[in-house]
């Protein structure tokens, strides 16, 4: 499917994720770590557990807003069928659990930091989305018409 | 660099603040567009490389701030760095971002924008987000001595 190139689009909202990753780093201490942050609000405590529910809602409140400001940011229909998007979800959780992190953690903060172990994560989980992208098409190629 | 604190009883209310900046960014990079991130994965077909780009942004912000920020005893509003403890790559690493990889190819979400837009209530974050809620549940279920691994309460591996 095809999209369009937008690199400029791309870049600010890089500098901004990076910006927010960097603001919780300065005043918390923490790693901006999506998975890391999610999967512990279900055992973390006091004031542990309110910077991650406050981090939370705001990613939610955010998507909230975007969604009623600028409803196109969400892009069309998902292009992936319901099955896909729940076996997907399934490894995503378990891998990103297993692996430490995921395209925040190892691939924005762990990069940044140079730390060996994010880079070889993000090389490795890079490599396979493209292979599972490039095996699907042409799964869905052979399945057309 | 010197930066006053900011008093504790509006400074609870940072991470809110973050969060929304950090959706903000996901949603103006496309990043919260499944098939943005698959026509990016796309490299051997119709590659689009404008995600590429938002590394470059993030990791330049977040490694500039870093650096900045080592000499620093301790955060703004908190008593230390939580710096991450697991240092080694090992079989782990790497079959988690395999299957990561390939959930995050096969669906087109990576957990951030996931949950911004399940914020958005859309059909495709409904379906994926509780399956990775359950992916994430069935991994500490099975082992719950790595549980502790990223809130930085974890016993340090070897060095």
């Amino acid at each position: 499917m095809h999209t369009s190139f937008t690199p400029l689009a791309a870049l600010a909202g890089g500098v901004l994720i990076g910006s927010a990753a960097a603001l919780l780093w300065a005043t918390h201490g923490r790693i901006a770590g999506i998975t890391g942050i999610v999967a512990g609000i279900f055992r973390a405590r006091g004031a542990d557990l309110e910077w991650r529910l406050l981090f939370i809602a705001g990613l939610l409140g955010g998507g909230r807003l975007i969604a009623w400001a600028w409803p196109a940011a969400f892009g069309a229909r998902a292009p992936r069928s319901a099955l896909a998007l729940v076996a997907g979800g399934l490894l995503v959780g378990f891998g990103t659990r297993l692996a430490n992190g995921c395209t925040s953690g190892h691939g924005v903060c762990g990069v940044a930091r140079l730390s060996v172990r994010s880079i070889v994560a993000t090389v490795v989980f890079m490599a396979a989305g493209i292979a599972t992208v490039a095996i699907t098409r042409r799964l869905m190629v052979g399945a057309g018409p | 660099m010197r930066l006053r604190p900011v008093g504790p009883r509006a400074a609870r209310w940072l991470p809110l603040l973050y969060g929304l900046l950090f959706a903000l960014g996901l949603a103006v990079s496309g990043m919260v567009q499944p098939e943005k991130v698959i026509a990016f994965l796309d490299v051997l077909g119709d590659w689009d490389a404008s995600l590429a780009f938002v590394m470059v942004g993030a990791i330049g912000v977040y490694a500039v701030v870093w650096r900045r920020l080592a000499r620093w005893p301790r955060p703004l509003l908190a008593a230390r760095f939580s710096h991450p403890t697991p240092t080694r790559v090992d079989g782990r690493l790497i079959a988690g971002a395999i299957i990561f990889g390939v959930g995050w190819g096969a669906s087109g979400f990576c957990p951030g924008p996931a949950v911004v837009a399940l914020g958005a209530a859309t059909r495709a974050a409904a379906w994926f987000v509780p399956a990775m809620l359950a992916g994430m549940w069935i991994h500490d279920r099975a082992w719950p001595a790595s549980r502790a691994t990223h809130d930085g309460r974890r016993k340090p591996l070897r060095p």
